[in-house]
């Protein structure tokens, strides 16, 4: 079985990101990145398929040039070998899913697993786009994922409760934070990785015009919350409530 | 070219009302590209979800009302292509629907179908030489404002920032045809819903959202009681929902449900930007937090440090007592 798996390069989510003051962006300087954390559980799904099934573990960043350290902490943790399809550009979900299409179109896998969103930019489109342009079916938000006789059969978290698909292969599947726990990279993973192959494209290679359908004009903060009052017990408290905020 | 298409949402045969919310975007969004308000209907025997919408005086212009077997659970697969050719048929500019899981699923899927740019958690829609969209992101620690240069653009819209519209004129009730086939590679086997009679956490007035800090799913029950006075709903943080202490659908944050109530208790919960991103629109926050270092304060009205299994039922007695709720 061919597994195709996505990783983003992003700020790391545990770090407030700064603006800078013309609103143009966000301040990169002195900024860490990471793998994005919903691809994390991608990858660790993608691993856990080829372990079951056999096969091989593709693994496809978009992005500059230092995604390779993302595509080697895959490659680390047990995927097969890397594709970057290097831009410097800052791509809308859509661009990205004409890319990674492309890179499929080359690649044949049997099955795609995504994360379900970027934590930097938060979209969640990418995975479902990928789907229609290549005519996929999708099972996205998975937190359970078999594959048996040419299709998966996947839990999703979804408004209400849970609810279960099966999608024919090759399909789509997005990955929720209850999929797996990710396996850190073992000593001998990092060092084996190293070894790994990384093949780079161009858009212009994969022949996709990279044009943002979607274009930031202003970035700003959200306005603060003016901060509270600690009370001193629970008298106190609903005194507050109902006397201060009024909300009784 | 310059209507607007909400995409309404159902579940086991009736309206969800984060589908009004959406409506009251669309009008807005109407208002700036010069359209008309068309709401479409998808499923199998759901007749009454669209006459409700139709009569409701919701704010839309005409409800379209497509009934089919394919329709009959919601698959991506099959909805995409239809809510596609109904845009084209009624002459979409704006195509839209609640950023709900189902919203989620399927608008990115409508947008490539459309070769639209596609907007996620739209929280305002206004014009400045053409129609603009703010959105948050980095876990609701930036807001940007965007344009969509493609004709038709696609829009989730957060709920919690609209209202459902009232006594807007009634709308007119088309049936249409959709032409697209059902799609042969995905089936809907099952939906297990968790049985509730408290409000959706969207909807809810009053949020009582419990963390990590809990240590068992049964402490979730003196949330419950307070949530139950209070005709409130219960919530979580992904830790208390990883932990097992409570279902999947609590998680409030980034990559959870975003909630606004008037009211949220914060129990246990410790206040990473990824839970504060779901809840700091509520109106007023209370948290409830044995160490007094923890971040959930900097957000929060009115902060009690204190131990969650003493003062929650204590808080629950005194309302009560008080005569507060109930
Ligand atoms: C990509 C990503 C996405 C995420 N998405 C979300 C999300 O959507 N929603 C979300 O919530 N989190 C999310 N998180 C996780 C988030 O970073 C935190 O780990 C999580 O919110 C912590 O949950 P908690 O506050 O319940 O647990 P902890 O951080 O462990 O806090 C427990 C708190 O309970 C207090 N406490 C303990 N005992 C008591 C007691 N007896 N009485 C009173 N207080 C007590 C402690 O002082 C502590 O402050 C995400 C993380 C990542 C990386
Ligand atoms: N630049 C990128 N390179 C590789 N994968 C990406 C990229 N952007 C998004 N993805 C994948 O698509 C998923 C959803 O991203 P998004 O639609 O941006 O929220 C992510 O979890 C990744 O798996």
């Amino acid at each position: 079985m061919k597994i195709l798996t996505t990783v983003k390069r992003v700020t790391d989510p545990d770090m407030k990101v700064k603006i800078k003051p013309d609103g143009s962006g966000i301040v990169t300087d002195g900024v860490e990145y990471k793998m994005n954390s919903f691809d994390e559980y991608g990858v660790e799904e993608a691993i856990r398929l080829k372990e079951e099934h056999g096969g091989e573990v593709v693994v496809v960043s978009v992005g500059p040039d230092a995604s390779t350290k993302e595509i080697r902490t895959a490659l680390a943790m047990g995927a097969d070998r890397g594709v970057l399809v290097e831009t410097d550009a800052d791509l809308d979900s859509d661009a990205v899913a004409r890319l990674i299409a492309e890179v499929a179109k080359k690649e044949s896998p049997d099955i795609i697993v995504m994360g379900k969103q970027a934590v930097d930019s938060d979209r969640n489109q990418a995975g479902q786009m990928l789907a229609a342009y290549l005519g996929y079916p999708q099972a996205t938000f998975a937190f359970e994922l078999s594959v048996a006789d040419g299709w998966a059969t996947v839990g999703r978290e979804v408004d209400g409760g849970t609810s279960t698909k099966r999608v024919k292969l090759p399909a789509i599947v997005t990955a929720d934070l209850r999929l797996n726990e990710p396996r850190y990279a073992s000593l001998p993973g990092i060092i084996k990785a190293k070894r790994k192959k990384i093949d780079r494209f161009s858009p212009e290679d994969l022949g996709v015009d990279i044009a943002s359908k979607v274009n930031v004009l202003v970035f700003e903060a959200p306005p603060e919350r003016e901060a509270g009052q600690i009370v001193d017990g629970v008298d106190a408290l609903i005194g507050k409530l109902r006397d201060e905020a009024k909300v009784f | 070219m310059s209507n607007v298409l909400v995409v309404a949402e159902h579940v086991g045969g009736a309206l969800r009302n984060v589908t009004l919310s959406a409506i009251n975007f669309g009008k807005q969004a109407a208002s700036i590209t010069g359209g008309k308000v068309h709401v479409l209907v998808l499923g199998d025997g759901v007749d009454a979800v669209a006459k409700q919408l139709a009569d409701g005086g919701y704010g839309a212009d005409t409800v379209h009302l497509a009934n089919g077997g394919q329709f009959a659970n919601y698959l991506a697969e099959n909805y995409a292509p239809a809510v596609a050719e109904v845009a084209k048929a009624v002459g979409a500019e704006v195509v839209c629907s609640p950023s709900s899981t189902t919203g989620k699923d399927l608008l990115p899927r409508v947008a490539a179908l459309l070769e639209a740019g596609m907007v996620s958690d739209a929280i305002e829609v206004f014009d400045d030489g053409g129609i603009r969209f703010k959105r948050p992101l980095w876990a609701d620690n930036v807001i940007t404002t965007v344009e969509v240069s493609t004709p038709v653009k696609v829009i989730s819209v957060r709920t919690t920032v609209y209202d459902a519209l009232e006594g807007q004129p009634s709308a007119a009730l088309e049936t249409v045809s959709i032409s697209a086939g059902a799609f042969d590679g995905a089936e809907f086997v099952s939906f297990d819903q968790v049985k509730s009679d408290r409000p959706e956490l969207t909807d809810a007035d009053v949020v009582v959202a419990g963390g990590r800090g809990l240590k068992a799913g049964e402490n979730f029950e003196m949330l419950m009681n307070l949530a139950d006075l209070l005709g409130g709903a219960v919530g979580a943080s992904r830790a208390a929902v990883d932990s097992g202490y409570a279902p999947n659908d609590w998680q409030i944050g980034q990559t959870g449900k975003v909630v606004a109530p008037n009211l949220y208790f914060a129990v246990a919960i410790s206040g990473a930007i990824q839970h504060l991103a779901g809840m700091k629109g509520s109106k007023t926050i209370v948290a409830i937090n044995k160490d007094p270092e923890a971040p959930i304060f900097q957000v929060a009205d009115y902060g009690l440090v204190a131990d969650a299994f003493a003062v929650v039922p204590e808080l629950t007695q005194k309302l009560k007592d008080a005569g507060i709720g109930g």
